[in-house]
């Protein structure tokens, strides 16, 4: 169970950036000779204070404190572990060990002072370096979520030979409007679209930069030999449209979805007929 | 790099082969315009596919081509233009506008073919 990273002997490190001076080392070999003792009175009070319950008491014993704050991050963030649960433990250590330097030194005030001199940089940063790792691996698996939406926000659908549909739902921003656009003009190559109909009827409102955007990719799939249609507008985005002053002689726009499939499919020489009509 | 012109029945085909220095630009220019009409074509076909930069020079030189052909009786398609080179291209206000694009030499073929059916 005991590591050579475990609770008490983080403390060395700091080692590396104070002067080597003898307190440390009492400091250090104080901290290593009681760390199993303070290690579970550590584990005693995280289990007190119901701090961090998604945890069993032995992966908390068991965790070595440098790798703790991936490791640990990685874990326990799917149980929905919260950042005052991490923070708290860690802060909770940390009053552990200065209480027990506290005990130890009682009757050398001087001495004492000094101990927690060299003692406070160290802890302080161990608690930063958990925190920071949480929040990191947290900030990580939203920007993985983030990816995640939006590519599944972005289909480009292929519903005839040579047509390709682009439903767009929800707000865009220039991130998402670049990745439409990079999917769309893609999506134009390799299924050799020439007709595609792009419905906006689920965006209730795009700002200046976002209908430049829109603009600019008509024509970049016209440069790809496709034709683009807009449909479901609304009032606001129109407004916005006549507002920059698109060339309307560049925009082939129909009120709805399916009156764009309708007239993708007169471009591409289709006729929908039922059977009744085709006998 | 010289660019080829191939005679391909009633029509022109000038295919990019990588990036062109601005002379060859205006050489290809001179050679379409003037052969054009040297072999009584109805249009030209220019294949960029395999250019993945698309300068401003370039893509003037292309509207120029296109506009002279079209001065000169024929018609031009422009063809494999790149989608990051489009978009590129469509930012830096380069828009080709009066000019007809294709996905490919295949459809632009298919377009002119369409185009000239009902005049043969």
């Amino acid at each position: 169970m005991i590591s050579k990273r475990d609770v008490a002997s983080v403390p060395p490190e700091s080692k590396r950036n104070e002067e080597p001076s003898e307190l440390l080392r009492e400091l250090v070999a104080h901290l290593r000779q009681n760390r199993t003792q303070l290690r579970e009175e550590w584990v005693v009070r995280i289990s007190e204070t119901r701090l961090l319950t998604a945890m069993t008491k032995e992966e908390i014993f068991a965790e070595a404190l440098q790798a703790y704050a991936r490791n640990l991050s990685e874990r326990i963030i799917p149980r929905g572990v919260e950042t005052h649960e991490v923070v708290g433990i860690v802060l909770l250590l940390r009053d552990v060990l200065a209480r027990s330097l506290f005990a130890k030194y009682q009757n050398d005030f001087k001495k004492l002072n000094r101990i927690l001199d060299a003692y406070e940089p160290a802890a302080n940063r161990i608690a930063n370096t958990v925190a920071v790792g949480f929040v990191q691996e947290r900030e990580r698996v939203i920007r993985q979520q983030q990816e995640a939406i939006r590519e599944l926000s972005t289909p480009v659908l292929q519903v005839r030979e040579r047509l390709l549909i682009l439903p767009i739902i929800g707000v865009i921003d220039p991130q998402r409007a670049r990745q439409l656009t990079e999917q769309l003009l893609r999506g134009i190559r390799t299924n050799r679209a020439k007709v595609v109909v792009i419905d906006i009827t689920g965006v209730a409102a795009m700002d200046v930069t976002v209908a430049n955007h829109l603009v600019q990719t008509v024509e970049a799939s016209r440069l790809l030999g496709a034709t683009v249609i807009v449909t479901g507008l609304s009032p606001e985005i129109a407004q916005t449209l006549v507002t920059i002053g698109v060339d309307l002689g560049k925009m082939n726009t129909v009120g709805d979805l399916q009156g764009g499939i309708e007239q993708a499919e007169r471009l591409l020489g289709y006729k929908v007929a039922t059977l009744a009509e085709q006998s | 790099m010289e660019v080829p012109i191939l005679k391909q029945g009633a029509f022109l085909i000038a295919t990019f082969q990588a990036a062109l220095s601005d002379a060859d630009l205006n050489q290809l220019r001179m050679g379409l315009v003037q052969q054009v009409v040297k072999f009584r074509s109805r249009a030209v076909i220019v294949d960029v596919t395999a250019m993945d930069v698309m300068d401003s020079f370039a893509s003037r030189t292309l509207r120029e081509i296109a506009h002279m052909i079209r001065l000169r009786g024929a018609e031009t398609v422009i063809v494999g233009i790149q989608p990051e080179v489009a978009f590129a291209m469509v930012q830096l206000g380069l828009t080709l506008e009066g000019v007809a694009t294709a996905l490919d030499l295949e459809e632009g073929l298919a377009y002119l073919n369409e185009k000239f059916k009902v005049t043969n």
